[in-house]
């Protein structure tokens, strides 16, 4: 016999039943008795953010450190509204997200109802589902289909909009188990057939190149692993996206960086020159191919996705392999190994001469300064100091963040929280207090801009409410250093709007939320400042004052080949053509 | 779309009117299967707008009350990989049971309806209801001065009969948008 609840309990009961130990939210009117049930129970923690965005980007750092769904709790209207942008940024990267809201009660439904809003018309577009449950009897198993087509094939935001009188009114609770299926099962075993096609040609290949992406990592700790395997016994250079990092370790033997608009020219060359791509769990989005028609020109190309929508979008590809990367994956090496894994062993070591070659052209190189901190050295001094620590980071978006994906070295999936696809300024700081619930002993990171960090600063109170270690390390150059990039680059030098003439004391602004702040802007007093923030048990704002017009290099600028990557600011001249500026 | 044309050639040489790059545009009709949900449409509408792609015909009704699915028939024009997306794309849809694409997948049949209302007296009177005869359109509503024809066919029928009525005194047009089914078993 299932047990009669009210809607609100129901709505606790679920999150339980499915094992949700943290939810990150804000109350209102339209959801306060679901307030009222989580005041009466101590399994699940609600951490208070002090606005919706930071609630979904909270969740997603908690889900991307740990490998489960996040959850998120708004009210009706501006509480919806405001979770829009972190749900879409989900749905760009992948990061499986339930986001509870409430509702005006269904009576007063189409009224303009005060803090009415079309929640599930407004978040269709940018969520995998969503639902409007109208009767408290179809809620238990509402939220149990919810989490399962949030984490089940690709993962996603997915949203469930609970009306007031839905929470208030009550209904048997019913259980996972007797929850009916939903038909969403998506594909996860790759077809073999297709599989060995793959092995084959790999066999063969003379140039070939791993291209790995974030699916790797949301596949699994399993996943790394097998890629590691694969890349171990076949001697093939690996480059990874943004998102992918870590999958592979950095410190690995075959690493070559980044690829992509600011990746390494060895990874880019690489991607160009190779005649077999093994594309795994990535998407070939444009930050990652640059000019598609000449895009790895001479290349046999193997795309393994979870995705059917990703095949042939926007690279067409030789073999499609579609499924679950660690299913696919294993099967891979099954049917390799089976066929004596077999390499052109002579021909990749040829190549590997060929990337060598690349690489020494150290195109990370930059000219430090002794007078003013480089952001690129700011960042190698965090690596030097942190690197052994059981470290996780997260960034905000723009040059900081290519310049965290470049200096940075991550060895283990699960470690690097950025926003890609939807490149959300204002991500990092909610998300690295995210990554702190998860994981409140590890040392938890934001790299950080002036500019981004603004964008969610008030996240500093859920920080010192929590008592969540966060650091936040600012490269601090009073600009909104991207913009003013491609301002340089394409728009003459004018720099229109894209500085910050009235910056907060940051140091101060720590202080006024209760957390400590420090000062940096002398390259000699640097590391002393990054030790001091790291020895100090609480949340810390560093002020890193960088040089201003630094630039992010490599580039392929926009509209450009692999091949045409842009490495100093004195190629910079007419680096982008009239199509190019067309471009994003 | 900039045309390549070499001196001397013309729209019907089979050579150089086109650049080899660009695909040629098909136009395929899809069968969408979907679960009778509130918001359903809006989904596969919002897929086609927000993504792009065109929509040149539109039909949806229930077709299993018990079972609580409806049936979509979308008309729609583009490039095979634009094509082979929008399958795709459907096929994320929660609610989607089964996208079939029904120009691809052996022959199938396609029908439309319309209601035409034309208003006229005398010859024009009398030379629409002879051409409504010829279309086997059939008379739904009749007064001193107007017939309301309806007429089912293949879009291309329709079109044809429109054409026709125009001049005889065409006044409203409703046409219910394409259904379609495969062949055979």
């Amino acid at each position: 016999m299932s047990r009669e609840m009210t809607g609100a309990q129901i709505v606790v009961e679920a999150l339980k039943e499915q094992g949700v130990d943290t939810v990150f939210g804000y109350p209102g009117g339209a959801v306060l008795p679901i307030y009222d049930a989580i005041f009466q129970q101590n399994d699940i923690k609600h951490i208070l953010v002090r606005h919706e965005q930071g609630a979904t980007h909270a969740a997603e750092g908690y889900a991307r450190a740990t490998g489960k769904p996040g959850v998120v709790l708004v009210t009706s209207g501006p509480g919806a509204t405001n979770a829009v942008t972190g749900m879409t940024d989900a749905l760009m990267d992948s990061i499986p997200m339930i986001v509870l809201s409430g509702q005006v009660p269904t009576f007063m439904i189409g009224n303009d109802a005060f803090q009415e809003a079309d929640t599930v018309g407004i978040t269709r577009p940018c969520s995998k589902h969503n639902w409007l449950v109208k009767d408290t009897a179809d809620l238990a198993e509402t939220i149990h289909q919810a989490f399962h087509i949030a984490t089940a094939g690709r993962p996603g935001p997915v949203l469930v909009d609970i009306p007031k009188d839905v929470q208030f009114a009550s209904a048997p609770y019913k259980t996972k188990a007797k929850a009916p299926t939903t038909h969403y099962q998506p594909q996860v075993k790759g077809d073999l057939a297709e599989i060995t096609r793959a092995v084959e040609a790999f066999e063969n290949a003379e140039r070939p190149i791993i291209y790995s992406g974030g699916g790797v990592i949301n596949s699994g700790v399993a996943s790394s692993q097998l890629l590691r395997e694969l890349v171990a016994g076949s001697n093939a250079p690996i480059t990874s996206t943004l998102m992918g990092l870590g999958a592979y370790p950095a410190s690995g033997d075959n690493w070559l960086g980044m690829l992509g608009m600011h990746g390494t020219v060895e990874a880019n060359l690489a991607m160009h020159g190779c005649d077999y791509m093994l594309c795994v769990g990535a998407r070939f989005d444009d930050r990652i191919t640059g000019r598609t028609d000449a895009f790895s020109p001479d290349s046999f190309k193997v795309h393994m996705d979870i995705d059917p929508s990703s095949i042939n979008k926007i690279i067409h590809v030789d073999v499609p392999i579609i499924g679950d990367i660690g299913h696919i994956l294993e099967d891979f090496l099954k049917v390799w190994k089976s066929r004596g894994r077999k390499t052109k062993s002579a021909a990749i070591k040829k190549w590997w001469g060929q990337i060598n070659e690349w690489q020494a052209r150290n195109c990370l190189d930059y000219t430090n300064s002794s007078k003013i901190i480089k952001p690129q050295h700011a960042l190698q001094r965090l690596e030097a100091l942190t690197k052994n620590m059981d470290r996780y980071i997260t960034t905000e978006v723009g040059q900081h963040q290519m310049w965290a994906a470049q200096y940075l070295n991550f060895d283990d999936p699960h470690r690097f929280m950025t926003s890609g696809g939807l490149g959300t300024m204002g991500y990092g700081l909610p998300a690295s207090v995210g990554v702190q619930v998860a994981h409140p002993e590890s040392l938890v990171i934001n790299i950080a801009g002036d500019a981004s960090f603004q964008m969610n600063m008030q996240e500093m109170a859920t920080a010192i409410q929590f008592n969540l270690p966060v650091k936040q390390f600012i490269l601090n150059n009073e600009r909104l250093g991207m913009v003013r990039q491609w301002q340089q680059l394409l728009h003459g030098e004018r720099y229109s709007q894209s500085w910050s003439e009235s910056l907060p004391d940051f140091v101060k602004l720590a202080e006024a939320f209760g957390g400590k702040g420090i000062l940096v802007t002398d390259p000699a007093d640097l590391d002393e400042a990054i030790k001091e923030m790291l020895a100090y048990d609480g949340p810390v704002i560093l002020d890193c004052v960088v040089e201003k017009h630094e630039n992010c290099f490599p580039m392929i600028p926009s509209g450009k080949a692999h091949n045409e990557m842009i490495l100093c600011d004195e190629e910079t001249a007419d680096a982008i053509d009239a199509a190019g500026k067309t471009r994003v | 779309m900039t045309l390549h044309l070499k001196k001397g050639s013309s729209r019907k040489s089979a050579y150089d009117l086109k650049n080899p790059l660009d695909e040629l545009e098909e136009t395929h009709t899809l069968a969408v299967l979907v679960d009778n949900e509130a918001g359903v449409l809006a989904r596969v509408i919002g897929l086609f707008s927000g993504r792009g792609y065109n929509i040149d015909s539109l039909t949806v009704a229930e077709t299993d009350a018990e079972g609580h699915r409806s049936r979509i028939t979308i008309v729609t024009t583009g490039t095979p990989a634009v094509i082979e997306q929008i399958k795709a794309q459907l096929g994320l849809i929660i609610p989607v049971y089964r996208v079939n694409d029904l120009t691809v997948e052996g022959p199938s049949v396609e029908r439309e309806m319309a209601l035409l209302k034309v208003a006229g007296t005398g010859d024009k009177r009398v030379e629409a209801m002879r051409l409504a005869d010829i279309f086997r359109a059939n008379v739904v509503d009749s007064t001193l001065e107007s017939f309301v024809f309806e007429i089912t066919g293949t879009p291309e029928k329709i079109d044809a009969f429109t054409d026709l009525m125009r001049p005889l005194g065409l006044s409203d047009i409703a046409r219910t948008g394409v259904a379609a089914m495969a062949r055979g078993a």
